[in-house]
């Protein structure tokens, strides 16, 4: 298929962009992606912005829209200065999970950079969010463009109305327990997509409409006796122990007012639909770069674009996929980079030309020539602790040289449980695999009682495994926050797992 | 499949996270200050007016997440770039705090950093730097005579100039008044003109037909009457926007800045003085809109030169203090009247002048400058080793025990040294604090 015999003639030999040449590599772009790959992608929105709008997107979970709040100014104040000193480039592309999807293209880069990012967010990240099961179970990409737009006006409202220092007591406070407000097995008990999307739609317009009544009314209006009767019967319907603490205290908190109960919700709400990607970096990745490599050599293959381009193109794409080694200056754990994109290569190796080994590690892909397919497949249906275990080659960890270790507080030594061998291999894999598991590395803390009735104290738990405990500090600062939100005490235990 | 298009955001208003930013610098208000004032000192003043890289404790600004306690536990990781490592081998662990956890747990949570480190710019830094100062006594002699005027909006008056008809009300009146006369409207005498025209296009018309014609006719004829008594706009209808001239409250003030540059000043005393200068020019240039600064250098003699020349140029010569109170009081009485004029001046001097000058000058402060002057701040350079001499407020230079002789006398007279750079800072906020107002 990649075997063009005669060559098309060159899209852009600039290396200056204009629109004109974004539009002509997009159509190419797009027919390698669609008619080669087969990939099947939310329509595409592309923004043409400046490193200064970049950093600003940076600053805010890169969202176009996001409320307002000082630990934003914080992450673009250090974002700036690094950028500004040079300790770091900005990233080469910013893109977000809705529909259409939107992708940022930094005016400063090169016309072959743009091509780049186009490849790699448009239709590599594009795909993943589409097709990838988490992001299609958890997340919304429809509604999240309104629901954050919903979100800013709100909590601006609010700070109008109630002093910003009150909506950010509020907003500290979710922020602390944004990991710890989320879903992680069972699906949240809520309205269905469309349901809560006319929910949202309905409360804005209600908001735009009646502007005056509600906005004047609400600070002595306490909960309406339906609302608040339907919020109580979602609290006796919640099986305490409960792992998403975020919406227990949204539902269930004692002195929490209707505006600070929607706060709340707005944080959790983000923090959710955030975390497919932190279960998706190495596959998220990987499958953004696997794309954007494939395109761009087969834009050079068949004439699309030059030789220079090609090189601009390496250049830039083996510094992606770079991976220190670990006692290298520049280590800074595994390049998730560099480990989707080498197992994504792999797959497709083993698939066209396996050798002996991989006709033992993967009988069911090696030989079969359909690495499309079977890509496609890994894209949709896993994640990366379940990727790594399924896929990772005994040839990519032998070409990382990796090697596992075991290192117990308990002991002055660190242990070489296994590295890059036969008799290492499944190890190996096995520990990375558990590596990419939020589940192992998130301490596990839960809502196991809350006296409603009585002294209305909230008792946490952290389900200590391995030994591993909470650090002191940081854990008698979010119960502070904690406090705040509950209004009355707050414990926590620790128990072993 | 074409279903994509291409968006230029560049146009897009910059700044969208400056909320953020002004949220952040406010909670992070006391540290971001005390970070401000110590750099201070580190820093040549030629770069104050630039932005600067601040580091503040990252206290006030955690963001606190429930994590794992490092040094516990037991952990699994995966590292790639094995060497010499085989299954078994065994690694003394390095000594704590070296290369812990290295690369595993990226912290992002904000608590892993001691501190913070970023780069404000040069209105929030010199807005930090200034906060709290203030000149002395400035509002104390806001005299009457130097009010301005500013024209304010005050109603409507029926006579004015053709610039400042208000036409909506004009014509309102207009309006008013030809309803009132029942002026008849150019669709009514249009609907009857058509209606005579229909009538007179008749052949051979019937009685009727000629009475209606000739009442028409009639109609109009009063119509056109009524028309002309009551014109559409009428003299009486204009309306014109009236201003006054409403006084505005000014406070005008001057601040005199009088160096000494002769030879017997050093390179580091005049640097130290320039610092000094520097720092109160760009207050002064911040806090207040409406200050005129002149700039005087002396030698023996003494001449008044502009920002630039003040604090880069180089001179040599004799110290004749008394030439530049001359020439200050020269230009005040040419420039800035003091019945006008809120008058400051600061003075920076090693202490040495010709015999028998510093006499003459306590004279000179006493009958001429302190009488119009609001403040007059003497500022002494000293050696760092003289500092430790004349560590006692009673000795000193030739100058300062004349000013100390007389100094009590006027309680808007400060004199106060600096041996150091890093002294600038703190006797500059001593003189112009909010609060070091006992001259009241």
């Amino acid at each position: 298929m990649s075997a063009v015999s005669e060559k098309l003639p060159l899209i852009y030999n600039e290396a200056d962009w204009d629109f004109d040449a974004l539009k002509r590599a997009y159509d190419a772009i797009e027919d390698i992606a669609l008619n080669d790959l087969g990939l099947n992608v939310y329509a595409n929105q592309i923004e043409i912005i400046s490193s200064e709008q970049m950093l600003d997107a940076y600053s805010s979970h890169g969202m176009p829209l996001m409320y307002k709040h000082w630990s934003f100014g914080k992450h673009f104040a250090r974002d700036q200065m690094n950028y500004q000193k040079g300790y770091s480039g900005l990233a080469y592309e910013i893109v977000i999970n809705s529909n259409p999807c939107i992708a940022y293209l930094m005016e400063e880069n090169t016309m072959t950079m743009q091509a780049l990012v186009m490849a790699h967010a448009s239709f590599g990240h594009n795909h993943f969010f589409k097709n990838n099961y988490l992001f299609r179970q958890w997340t919304d990409a429809d509604g999240i463009l309104p629901y954050l737009d919903f979100a800013k006006k709100y909590i601006s409202k609010c700070e109008d109305e109630y002093g910003p220092e009150e909506v950010e007591a509020v907003l500290d406070a979710a922020h602390s327990l944004m990991d710890q407000g989320v879903f992680r097995y069972n699906r949240p008990p809520r309205l269905s997509d469309a349901d809560r999307l006319a929910r949202i739609a309905a409360r804005i317009k209600h908001e735009e409409t009646s502007f005056n009544d509600i906005w004047r009314t609400l600070p002595n209006s306490e909960e309406p006796d339906d609302e608040k009767e339907v919020r109580q019967q979602e609290v006796k319907n919640i099986q305490l122990p409960e792992e998403n603490i975020l919406y227990f205290i949204e539902k269930a908190s004692p002195v929490l007012r209707p505006w600070q109960r929607e706060i709340v919700r707005i944080v959790r709400n983000i923090g959710q639909y955030f975390y497919p990607q932190k279960q998706t970096k190495v596959m998220n990745e990987g499958c953004a770069t696997f794309v954007h490599h494939y395109i761009m050599n087969e834009l050079y293959n068949r004439g699309q674009i030059s030789e220079g381009a090609i090189m601009e193109f390496l250049h830039s794409h083996s510094s992606v996929v770079f991976q220190p080694e670990f006692d290298d200056p520049r280590y800074s754990g595994i390049n998730p980079y560099a480990l989707g994109f080498a197992m994504m290569e792999d797959i497709k190796r083993i698939c066209e030309d396996p050798k002996e080994e991989d006709r033992d590690w993967f009988p069911d892909i090696a030989g079969s020539g359909d690495w499309r397919g079977i890509l496609k497949d890994a894209w949709e249906n896993f994640r990366d602790e379940s990727f790594i275990l399924q896929y990772l080659s005994p040839t990519v960890m032998r070409h990382f040289r990796m090697f596992a270790i075991d290192d117990d507080s308990e002991e002055s030594h660190i242990e070489i449980e296994a590295i890059h061998d036969d008799r290492g291999f499944r190890r190996v894999r096995q520990i990375l695999a558990g590596m990419y598991d939020l589940g192992m590395h998130e301490p596990n803390i839960q809502v196991v009682g809350a006296d409603l009735e009585g002294d209305r104290t909230l008792q946490l738990r952290h389900m200590v495994h391995n030994g591993r405990t909470l650090n002191e500090k940081t854990s008698a600062a979010v119960l502070t926050h904690i406090e705040t939100l509950w209004g009355y005490d707050v414990t926590l235990d620790e128990e072993d797992a | 499949m074409n279903s994509f298009h291409f968006i230029d955001r560049r146009k897009n208003p910059k700044g969208k996270s400056l909320g953020n930013r002004q949220r952040f610098l406010k909670r992070a208000k006391a540290q971001i200050k005390d970070a401000v004032n110590k750099s201070l000192r580190d820093r040549s003043m030629k770069e104050i007016d630039k932005g600067e890289k601040i580091t503040i404790p990252s206290k006030s600004t955690a963001e606190p997440r429930f994590s794992h306690d490092r040094e516990q536990g037991e952990r699994e990781a995966v590292h790639p770039g094995n060497k010499e490592f085989s299954a078994g081998d065994k690694i003394k662990k390095p000594p704590k705090g070296a290369g812990r956890g290295k690369g595993k747990e990226a912290s992002d949570s904000g608590e892993g950093e001691d501190s913070f480190q970023f780069t404000l710019t040069q209105d929030e830094f010199l807005d930090i730097f200034f906060e709290d100062l203030e000149l002395p006594n400035l509002v104390k002699r806001s005299l009457k005579e130097i009010k301005s005027y500013a024209y304010k909006r005050a109603g409507l008056t029926v006579a004015g100039s053709p610039t400042n008809m208000n036409l909506v009300r004009t014509m309102r009146n207009a309006h008013g008044r030809r309803l009132a006369l029942k002026r008849p409207s150019t669709k009514e005498m249009n609907e009857l003109k058509e209606r005579l025209f229909e009538l007179e296009k008749i052949a051979s018309p019937s009685e009727e037909e000629i009475a209606e014609k000739k009442a028409v006719l009639e109609k109009l004829e009063t119509m056109e009457q009524r028309r002309r008594f009551t014109p559409f706009i009428d003299p009486l209808d204009l309306r014109y926007n009236a201003y006054e001239p409403t006084p505005v409250e000014t406070t005008a003030a001057v601040m005199f800045c009088l160096m000494d540059v002769s030879g017997s000043m050093g390179e580091r005393e005049k640097d130290l003085a320039k610092r000094f200068y520097m720092l109160l020019y760009l207050f002064l240039k911040r806090r207040y809109e409406r200050v005129e600064v002149v700039f005087i250098r002396h030698t023996h003699h003494a001449e008044e030169v502009d920002e630039e020349t003040f604090f880069y140029s180089r001179q040599s010569g004799g110290t004749v203090v008394s030439t530049a109170l001359e020439k200050m009081l020269e230009v005040q009485r040419e420039r800035f009247p003091a019945h006008e004029w809120n008058i400051y001046v600061a003075q920076a001097s090693d202490g040495f002048t010709q015999s028998g000058d510093a006499k003459r000058c306590v004279e000179m402060l006493d009958e001429d400058v302190m009488p119009v002057s609001q403040y007059y701040a003497y500022i002494e350079i000293l050696d760092e080793r003289e500092l430790e001499v004349f560590s006692d407020a009673d000795s000193g230079a030739e100058l300062w025990r004349a000013y100390r002789t007389f100094a009590p006398k006027w309680p808007n007279f400060a004199q106060t040294r600096i041996a150091r750079p890093q002294d600038i800072f703190p006797v500059f906020r001593e003189l112009f604090a909010r609060d070091t107002q006992e001259a009241a």
